[in-house]
C-alpha cells in the first residue's frame, strides 16, 4: 500500500477511536438545520431557491470544525516532527489528510442531506443525478484548501480563527459554484453544467497548487 | 536496510561550522563550531536555554540554520541523509490513541520498512512488550519514553539524537537505557544525548559537551557537574 494509503488508514483509525471530527461536525450541522428550519417557514418553491445556499453554508462551517481537528492531533506530542524527520514526502501526508477530510465531510453530507430534504420538503425539478457530482467536486474544493490552510495556520496562536479567515475568501468561487449548481438542479430553471465545469477547474488548479506548496508549509518554522 | 557502511570511530561524522540559529531577535545558537566523530556517545549538557535542544533539532533538520553549515555523513543536505538519523524529542512523537505496535508500524512505513519483526524487536530492545494492547495514552511516562526511543531506533540509524531520554524514567530503567545506548555505540552508532541527568552517562559517554548561551564552552572526556576545560 502507498504511504498516502497508510497515513489515511492511520487517520481513519484515529478518528474511529476518538470521533473528534465527526461528532463535532454532526452536532454543528444538525444545529444549523434545526435552527434554520425554525427560523424560516418557506414554501416548497422558496425552499428550492434557498436550500442550495443553506446546505453548503452548513457543510462549509461544519467542515471547518473537522479541518481544525485534522492537524490538532499531529501537534499533540509533536508527532508531526516524526514525519518531518523521516524521508516520507510531504505530498503523501497532504493527500492523506485531504482524503481523510473528504471522507469525513462526505459522511456528514450523507447523514445530513436526508434531514435537509425532510425539513425543507425538497424535491429536485432538474437532473438530480448531477447532485452527487456537485457534492463530490464541491466537497473536494472545500477540503483541499481547508487542509492546506489548516496546516498553514497550525503554528499561529489563534488557529481556530485563522482558518476561516484564510479559507472562506479563497473558497468563494467554489461556494458560489456549489450553490448555483445545487439551486439550478433543485429548481430546474437553468443548466448546472457551467458551474460543474467551474468546480472541476477550481479543484484541479487548487489541488495542484496545494501539492506544489505543501512541502514549504510543512517545513515552515 | 542500512546500506551505509559504519564509519570508523576517528572519522568525523558531523561537522558544524559557525552555526547560528535565531528565533526573531533571540539567538538560540551563537556560532557553534564543532566536529563529532563516528562511533562515539556525546552527552550534551547545560542549563535551560543553553541551546542544547535547538542544536539537536537543527542537526535533525527540524530547524533551518540562520547561518553556518552542517555536514553530516559527508553531505550538506540533511534531507539526503535523514534515513541514517534517529530523533527522539522531549514529547513522545507518538499517537496517544494507538498502541505502541500500531505507532511503530506506521512510522516504519515512513522509512519503507515493511518487516513487522523489526517493530517487535525494537520494542523488546527497549524493555517493553510488543503485545501490549493498551494505547500509548495510557502508558506511564517512563513507558512512553521507552516507546519513543523504540521509534527513534526503528530505521537502525547511524546517528541517534536523543533529547532528554531519561526524564521521568526511574533510575533502574534509565540505567538499562544507558546500557542499550552503550551497546549501540559499541556497534558503531554515534549518539547524542541531551540530558540534565549527566551522572547516568558517567562511564558510558565518550565526551561531555557543555553549552552556555548558545555556544559550546567545554568538551571533556569525564563528567563534572560544571563546565571544565575549554575546548
Amino acid at each position: 500500500m502507498s504511504l498516502t494509503g497508510v497515513t489515511l488508514i492511520k487517520d481513519l483509525r484515529l478518528e474511529w477511536r476518538s470521533k473528534d471530527a465527526i461528532n463535532s461536525m454532526l452536532f454543528f450541522a444538525l444545529l444549523v438545520v434545526v435552527i434554520f428550519s425554525f427560523s424560516f417557514d418557506p414554501t416548497a418553491e422558496e425552499s428550492r431557491q434557498i436550500a442550495g445556499g443553506l446546505i453548503w453554508v452548513a457543510f462549509l462551517f461544519a467542515a471547518v470544525v473537522a479541518l481544525n481537528q485534522t492537524w490538532a492531533r499531529e501537534i499533540r506530542n509533536q508527532v508531526l516532527d516524526a514525519y518531518r524527520v523521516s524521508p516520507a514526502p510531504a505530498n503523501s501526508l497532504f493527500l492523506a489528510k485531504a482524503s481523510g477530510n473528504f471522507i469525513f465531510v462526505l459522511v456528514l453530507e450523507a447523514l445530513m442531506t436526508p434531514l435537509f430534504v425532510v425539513f425543507y420538503n425538497l424535491r429536485a425539478l432538474g437532473p438530480a443525478w448531477q447532485l452527487p457530482i456537485v457534492a463530490l467536486l464541491g466537497t473536494w474544493a472545500l477540503v483541499v484548501n481547508g487542509t492546506f490552510f489548516a496546516a498553514m495556520s497550525l503554528r499561529t496562536r489563534s488557529r481556530e480563527i485563522m482558518l476561516p479567515l484564510l479559507l472562506f475568501p479563497i473558497s468563494l468561487p467554489a461556494v458560489l459554484a456549489m450553490v448555483e449548481a445545487t439551486t439550478s438542479i433543485l429548481t430546474g430553471e437553468y443548466s448546472a453544467k457551467f458551474w460543474i465545469v467551474l468546480l472541476a477547474a477550481y479543484d484541479l488548479v487548487f489541488t495542484t497548487g496545494c501539492l506544489l506548496l505543501f512541502d514549504i508549509v510543512l517545513n515552515a518554522e | 536496510m542500512n546500506a551505509t557502511p559504519i564509519a570508523p570511530a576517528t572519522t568525523p561524522i558531523i561537522t558544524v561550522t559557525d552555526l547560528v540559529k535565531q528565533f526573531g531577535r533571540f539567538a538560540a545558537l551563537r556560532g557553534v563550531s564543532a566536529t563529532f566523530n563516528a562511533g562515539q556517545m556525546y552527552a550534551i549538557l547545560g542549563d535551560n536555554g543553553a541551546g542544547k535542544t535547538t542544536l539537536l533539532r537543527t542537526l535533525a533538520g527540524l530547524n533551518r540554520p540562520t547561518r553556518g553549515s552542517i555536514t553530516m555523513l559527508g553531505s550538506n543536505n540533511l534531507r539526503a541523509v535523514c534515513r541514517q538519523v534517529g530523533y527522539m524529542a522531549h514529547p513522545s512523537l507518538l499517537y496517544d490513541e494507538m498502541t505502541g505496535m500500531e505507532n511503530l508500524h506506521y512510522f516504519a512505513r515512513l522509512y519503507d520498512i515493511t518487516d513487522d519483526q523489526r517493530c517487535a524487536s525494537v520494542i523488546t530492545a527497549v524493555g517493553l512488550d510488543p503485545d501490549l494492547a493498551r494505547p500509548v495514552g495510557q502508558y506511564s511516562q517512563g513507558m512512553r519514553q521507552r516507546m519513543s526511543l523504540a521509534r527513534a531506533l526503528l530505521n537502525d540509524p547511524q546517528i541517534l539524537l536523543l533529547d532528554e531520554p531519561f526524564s521521568n524514567v526511574d533510575l533502574r530503567s534509565a540505567r538499562e537505557m544507558v546500557l542499550l545506548l552503550g551497546k549501540m555505540r559499541d556497534n558503531g552508532k554515534t549518539i547524542f544525548v541531551v540530558t540534565h541527568q549527566a551522572f547516568l552517562l558517567e562511564g558510558a559517554a565518550n565526551e561531555f559537551v557543555w553549552m552556555e548561551e548558545g555556544k559550546i564552552v567545554s568538551r571533556t572526556s569525564h563528567y563534572s557537574p560544571t563546565p571544565g576545560e575549554k575546548p
